[in-house]
């Protein structure tokens, strides 16, 4: 799904710039309501399978239940309408938000997920206004959140030293009507930095040595200082990225993991065992037993299982994606 | 230049809201000056924090009055160890390793000598530290510094701050939400400025300030309340610009029904403020009764009716003037959640959460997130259920997080040994339109459930 994305981009990307100015339409930092020409969708097919596409008038879409002509099935709809392919089967459109986009975009590199993004937002205090300092780009996955949200005033400055990359997020910003808020710079931030000093407040770091950035970081930051955070799988580069912090002077410092469970909801049986006829008669039983109504269930094998609806955990599971290690540059 | 200038919003002033951090404990207070603050087991006063930079750190002396600390670790280096053992197969355990005695510890700290140099004190007197491992020295000058040593930082409220302390401090007020749960709600949530937010809940406001947070006074944002009226500690502790408090709006959960059903009549008096009119109204009929015997009483008395009557005619116009007021409010959150396009809903209560979400839901446009926050899974697996049975939503998730510290330090590097047990479920989801299918082939109408068209494929 993801290669029928980028067929899309690469053959619309300089359509999206003649996009109608008026009716506002969908950005990646503003919801609208209606489906217009140039506008990311995402096409939710079914339980965990959806696709991204890129509206054209003129276009079609195949999907596994039939074709999806733009002008006509998309143009003009509603976000959020259900939609009848050429198949007869039906899929929902959706208006684009980062977490959808986290699981649709095409992959460039590894990428950051919901859970850890998260995180990362709230610890590192964004919001409307932020300036923050990003490196690497890689997919973009960790950046749609952050311009979600410091828009509509902050400001993302984005390093990324693989030039490829760095220009395919470029197009992606642009197409996603979220160029505005983001300087994409291609270099390498552990030799010249994020070109930005004396801005940030709040430097985000996902790189193979974040240690031999930090002092770029700190440079980075406003004088009144702000928040770090590194991402690292391995737990060598956070000790060293730790070393680095306490010796260019970062306080709080805290490493840690968070790992999410998604849990099946069902309905499961439990079949009951049979301990097989009770002693004594069943008339001195019947005479005797106070409960009467308790008797059906268990001489009754209609009534030899229960079922009750429960949520299970995954068989498996993410276990790890990496340490997100915190830390608040001050005043300096 | 710029920088000085905009230094002047990061410095301390009377009334502001603060986090005061110590260690890893934080408490929300109001600046006030002349006002005592239990801290730590510690009385306080901020006035000497007044005009200080945020993120200063004090010192508190015996009289509860705070000294700004020099920047930075001059001081560090005064304990550093010179000696250490290997391991501890000298040390014996005879509770007589320390020379000191309560009573000497006691009258050092009345003489008002500083937590450092009592350290330093307890230290050379204690006749095993120069045997211990240089890591459990290290360890020993931590938890003594922990006790003697009271720094204390000023911050500037944020969500992470606050939700930390609230359920590090209160879990209870907030329905045991862990933070890493709430960053997961308002991301979930697509919280973001522009938009308008549906927030129920019963979390002391912590939930709605999170939200106002996201969207820096751009948008708006509808709180539904249950009861009387809705809770907002949590939220005034941020300390917002008087402009964020514009966006927001409360709707009492109680008229949800008639708004759904039509029936709110929003410029008619509701009951509750019909009764309290009643009051007012009386003074002015016991008005035009004292104007009636007026004639009988003497001037003096009739001049102080007069006077009573005034102020009494003064508060029922202030009452009305606030009657007024809350029914604008009223009013204008009706015509917001009207519309019937919020773009999203955040709920997060001790109440049962599938009558909220079911009936909130409505007031949210499709193609919107939505998100549900319980202490307990089991009534979110029904909301689930419910909403599969009646549609409208889709991508349904019931997730939970874990949630784990690390210790990071050279030779030291473990998991933290405490770690939360649970920071309880989240059920998040789409919606979507309920109405049928449309499109530009209706090949087959009334088309059955997803199920059988992915048969046919």
């Amino acid at each position: 799904m993801s290669s029928n994305l980028s067929k899309h981009c690469l053959r619309t990307t300089f359509l999206s710039n003649i996009a109608a100015n008026h009716n506002c339409p969908m950005s990646f930092v503003e919801y609208s309501e209606l489906i217009q020409e140039g506008d990311v969708v995402i096409i939710f097919l079914g339980h965990d399978s959806m696709m991204p596409i890129k509206v054209e008038s003129g276009a079609q879409t195949q999907t596994r239940y039939g074709a999806i002509r733009h002008s006509t099935d998309l143009i003009g709809r509603r976000f959020g309408s259900k939609v009848t392919c050429s198949k007869g089967g039906w899929v929902y459109v959706l208006h684009p938000t980062p977490e959808l986009w986290t699981v649709n975009l095409p992959h460039r590199t590894q990428i950051l997920y919901t859970t850890d993004i998260a995180n990362i937002t709230l610890m590192l205090d964004l919001k409307p206004g932020s300036i923050v300092c990003e490196s690497g780009t890689g997919s973009g996955s960790l950046s749609h959140a952050i311009l979600r949200t410091i828009a509509p005033n902050g400001h993302l400055h984005t390093v990324e030293f693989h030039a490829q990359r760095a220009e395919k997020a470029t197009e992606e910003f642009r197409d996603h009507k979220v160029g505005h808020l983001v300087t994409v710079r291609n270099q390498d931030v552990c030799k010249e930095g994020f070109g930005v000093w004396g801005v940030a407040d709040a430097v985000f770091l996902d790189i193979p040595s974040p240690w031999e950035a930090i002092i770029h970081a700190k440079k980075a930051f406003k004088r009144r200082g702000g928040r770090l955070c590194s991402f690292s799988p391995c737990i060598e580069q956070v000790q060293r990225t730790c070393e680095a912090l306490l010796d260019h002077g970062f306080e709080e410092i805290c490493t840690l993991e968070v790992l999410q469970r998604v849990h099946d909801v069902r309905s499961v049986t439990l079949p009951l065992p049979d301990f097989g006829p009770e002693g004594g008669t069943d008339k001195t039983k019947i005479a005797s037993d106070p409960l009467p109504e308790e008797v059906p269930p268990s001489t009754n094998p209609s009534y030899s299982s229960v079922t009750c609806r429960t949520a299970t955990p995954p068989r498996e599971m993410a276990g790890h994606t990496g340490y997100l290690t915190f830390a608040t540059k001050p005043r300096g | 230049m710029a920088d000085s200038l905009v230094d002047v919003e990061c410095r301390i002033s009377e009334g502001d809201y603060v986090v005061l951090k110590r260690g890893d404990v934080y408490k929300s207070v109001q600046v006030q000056t002349k006002k005592k603050i239990i801290f730590e087991k510690q009385w306080i006063f901020l006035d000497a924090a007044i005009g200080e930079l945020y993120g200063s750190t004090f010192e508190v002396d015996a009289g509860g009055k705070l000294g700004l600390r020099k920047p930075k670790n001059t001081e560090d280096d005064s304990t550093e160890a010179k000696e250490a053992g290997q391991d501890n197969r000298h040390i014996v355990d005879d509770g007589k390793s320390q020379k000191l005695t309560r009573d000497d510890i006691e009258s050092l700290k009345g003489q008002g000598m500083k937590g450092q140099e009592i350290i330093q004190q307890l230290i050379n007197n204690s006749t095993t530290f120069r045997d211990k491992t240089e890591f459990a020295q290290e360890k020993y000058i931590k938890k003594k510094k922990k006790k003697y040593e009271s720094k204390i930082t000023v911050l500037k409220p944020t969500s992470r701050i606050l939700a930390m302390m609230y359920h590090g401090r209160e879990p209870g007020k907030v329905c045991h939400l862990r933070y890493d749960t709430l960053a997961q709600m308002l991301t979930l949530g697509n919280i973001h400025a522009g938009s308008k937010i549906i927030v129920f809940e019963t979390c002391a406001g912590l939930v709605l300030g999170s939200v106002m947070e996201r969207m820096g006074g751009h948008g708006s944002v509808i709180q539904m309340y249950p009861g009387g009226g809705p809770v907002r500690a949590g939220m005034e502790s941020f300390g917002f610009p008087s402009h964020f408090h514009d966006t927001l709006n409360e709707f009492p959960l109680c008229k949800v029904n008639a708004l759904l059903s039509g029936t709110l009549n929003v410029d008619e008096k509701d009951r509750d403020s019909g009764k309290s009119e009643e009051q007012p109204a009386a003074p002015s009929s016991g008005g035009s009764e004292s104007q009636s015997m007026e004639v009988s009483t003497d001037p003096a008395e009739a001049k102080k009716m007069e006077e009573r009557e005034r102020l009494r005619e003064q508060r029922a116009q202030e009452k009305k003037v606030r009657m007024e007021e809350k029914r604008k409010r009223l009013a204008a959150a009706a015509a917001l959640l009207e519309g019937r396009n919020a773009d999203g809903l955040v709920i997060a209560s001790r109440f049962h959460p599938c009558p909220v979400l079911l009936g909130l839901l409505r007031f949210v446009a499709p193609s919107r997130p939505f998100v549900v926050y319980c202490q307990y899974r089991e009534p979110l697996i029904e909301c689930y259920t419910k909403l599969r049975e009646q549609g409208g939503a889709i991508n349904l998730k019931l997730t939970d997080s874990w949630l784990r510290h690390y210790q990071v330090l050279p030779n030291r590097t473990h998991p933290v040994l405490l770690m939360s047990g649970g920071g309880g479920y989240l059920l998040s989801g789409i919606t979507v339109s309920a109405d049928a299918a449309t499109s530009g082939a209706p090949r087959k109408t009334g088309e059955p459930a997803a199920k059988r068209i992915k048969l046919d494929d």
